[in-house]
């Protein structure tokens, strides 16, 4: 019995020859090592950036043109971040950008997930063939109707006010119909089931039941609609001309052209544009890696 | 009134009533499609064949536009080879970096959650916050990367300002935002069946083995979808430039969308601008039908066994 065990280590054994089976043992030993190592380097470069972004914020003029770089400004110079509001009204960007977020999040959650759970739940003639048009939206580059947009806009007198950047997108996305639509389908048949016998109506059963089960991917989506509205600025740097209405990410463009060779009120300046997204970041951490993994995977 | 009364009679029944149901939900969807989207599409064919500068009316031209995109515009052509330079050298590049990164955190390492929180976050950092991080990093005298290089004894390029670096910076400073793509890639290795890697190593198959007979296989839905994203966002790239270099030096760095926004909303040649979109549009749809039609070729899809 004993023997039988033992055999086919020993042919493996014999497979090996003393070179590999040392690699072997070195590589059992050092591969975490490695790995580790590779990773710790890989950390570093990715991570110098905003160490670098950080310090050169805090850094006096005399201390940011010097060779070799200086990590540890001494003094350390608060005023560049109190200094940027009297150039730039940053909090005012930041309101404009909050607001026009708001309508993208809007958009994406209720009015995406209405649509969304039609398409999941609801049985109509012309169904199939309106939701290939969602897919196929999803594929028309930005670009193609940003001209005749802007055209219908400014005839209308849309142009450097909020509309263009909030009541287009507070119709509903494809993208955002489309997860959500996923997520409403995998919802078990007899919760809303039931609720039909009961006699409530669509309306009821969307809002009282579906939408109270769809937390995790509401708040995926919404997650998702405010980045993109926090970053975006080829549609802002389009569509608004006043100061007043700038968003930050166009306020911070700005800030760059009249204060070029200002690097620690820069540095300062684009601190404080990222920060609420790394705070959100921390905080709606599940739904950032669930969210990217879920439409990477269904898509 | 026959039909009348059909109608009413539909109206009531169970499938009537959620007929009308289901289109109430899609309404606002709908009207912003017809109006925001393909309303603009139709409107942007059209003006393509016109020439419109918004202040006197548009007047058709049929197919003149593009005629002088492609024979007469030099700028059209070098924006479309600075945009293909960027696509080519970019979406493998972070398709590797991005799977690397992926695979080293799908181990059992010490400190995963740091890690994949510092790969990820440059990916949400906004761009012009990242753009202007990005200036003063590559800034040639007195910037963290020329510094980096000089300790290895390296005397670093003028970056942004010179024509031959100008674009492989920006293709570097998009890399550091490849931790999207790494999260697609880790969830797509998590989906990877353990049994599999267990059968092959009763077989006797080394690390080597299983990664490419097991891992990448698997993992090709994985990188066709994010190959296919890569492609078509990496095609409009825009804010860096505009921000970064302004289109230089000596156009450099004039990617298409670039080139197209100026002549929209610069010089207001609202048809030629319209045009190019047209033209950028059918590149991408090519492009996604030509990866569509190939991926049966190299696509792994577990249902295809049964």
């Amino acid at each position: 019995m004993q023997q039988v065990e033992v055999q086919p280590v020993k042919e493996q054994q014999s497979y090996d020859t003393q070179a590999t089976r040392n690699w072997r043992l070195v590589r059992r030993r050092f591969g975490p090592f490695f790995t580790q190592l590779v990773l710790a380097v890989l950390g570093l470069i990715f991570g110098l950036p905003f160490l670098w972004l950080v310090t050169t914020s805090l850094k006096a003029n005399r201390q940011i043109f010097v060779w070799p770089p200086v990590w540890f400004p001494d003094p350390l110079i608060w005023r560049n971040y109190t200094d940027t509001f009297t150039f730039a009204p940053l909090h005012l960007y930041a309101l404009n950008s909050l607001i026009i977020a708001s309508a993208h999040v809007f958009g994406a959650t209720i009015v995406s997930a209405l649509a969304a759970y039609a398409f999941a739940r609801l049985r109509a003639p012309g169904k199939n063939l309106l939701f290939m048009v969602v897919i196929s939206t999803m594929m028309v580059p930005g670009v193609v109707t940003l001209v005749p947009l802007f055209i219908l806009f400014a005839r209308i007198g849309w142009v450097d006010t909020f509309l263009p950047l909030t009541i287009p997108v507070m119709l509903g996305g494809p993208f955002f119909i489309f997860l959500l639509r996923q997520f409403f389908l995998s919802l078990p048949e007899e919760m809303l089931e039931a609720a039909v016998v009961d006699g409530a109506s669509q309306w009821r059963i969307w809002w009282k039941i579906a939408m109270p089960n769809a937390t995790p991917a509401l708040a995926t989506a919404a997650v998702f609609s405010f980045i993109d509205a926090w970053n975006d600025f080829m549609t802002p740097l389009v569509f608004l001309n006043s100061r007043a209405k700038y968003t930050l990410a166009l306020g911070l463009q700005v800030f760059l052209t009249e204060h070029g060779a200002e690097w620690g009120l820069l540095m300062a300046a684009s601190t404080m544009v990222l920060l609420p997204i790394i705070v959100l970041f921390f905080f709606a951490q599940k739904q950032f890696i669930q969210g990217i993994a879920l439409t990477g995977i269904k898509g | 009134m026959a039909h009348a009364q059909a109608t009413r009679n539909w109206r009531n029944t169970i499938r009537g009533r959620e007929s009308i149901t289901f289109y109430l939900f899609v309404a606002p969807w709908l009207i912003g499609f017809l109006i925001f989207t393909i309303g603009p599409v139709i409107t942007s064919f059209i003006l393509s064949l016109a020439d419109y500068s918004i202040v006197t009316p548009p007047r058709f031209i049929g197919l003149d536009n593009y005629r002088d995109l492609f024979l007469d515009d030099r700028l059209f052509g070098r924006s479309l080879y600075n945009t293909g330079y960027y696509v080519v050298i970019f979406v493998p590049l972070q398709i590797a970096l991005s799977l690397i990164l992926a695979l080293l955190l799908n181990q059992k390492v010490r400190g995963l959650t740091i890690y994949r929180t510092l790969f990820y976050i440059p990916s949400i950092v906004p761009v012009v916050a990242n753009s202007i991080l990005w200036i003063w990093i590559l800034q040639p005298q007195w910037g963290l990367l020329n510094f980096g290089l000089s300790l290895i004894g390296i005397k670093g390029p003028l970056w942004l300002n010179s024509v031959a670096w100008a674009k492989p910076s920006l293709i570097m400073m998009s890399l550091w935002g490849s931790g999207g793509a790494m999260i697609i890639f880790l969830a797509g290795l998590q989906g990877v069946p353990q049994h599999l890697y267990e059968a092959a190593e009763i077989d006797g198959a080394n690390r080597w083995h299983k990664f490419w007979s097991i891992t990448i296989p698997l993992l090709t839905p994985t990188i066709f979808f994010v190959l296919v994203l890569g492609i078509i966002g990496s095609f409009q790239v825009f804010t860096q430039a505009y921000i970064m270099t302004g289109g230089g030096p000596a156009d450099a760095t004039l990617f298409y969308m670039f080139y197209l926004y100026r002549r929209a909303f610069v010089f207001h040649n609202m048809g030629y601008a319209s045009a190019m979109a047209w033209i950028l549009f059918l590149i991408i749809l090519l492009l996604t039908i030509i990866q569509f039609v190939t991926a049966s070729r190299w696509v792994y899809y577990e249902g295809e066994r049964r």
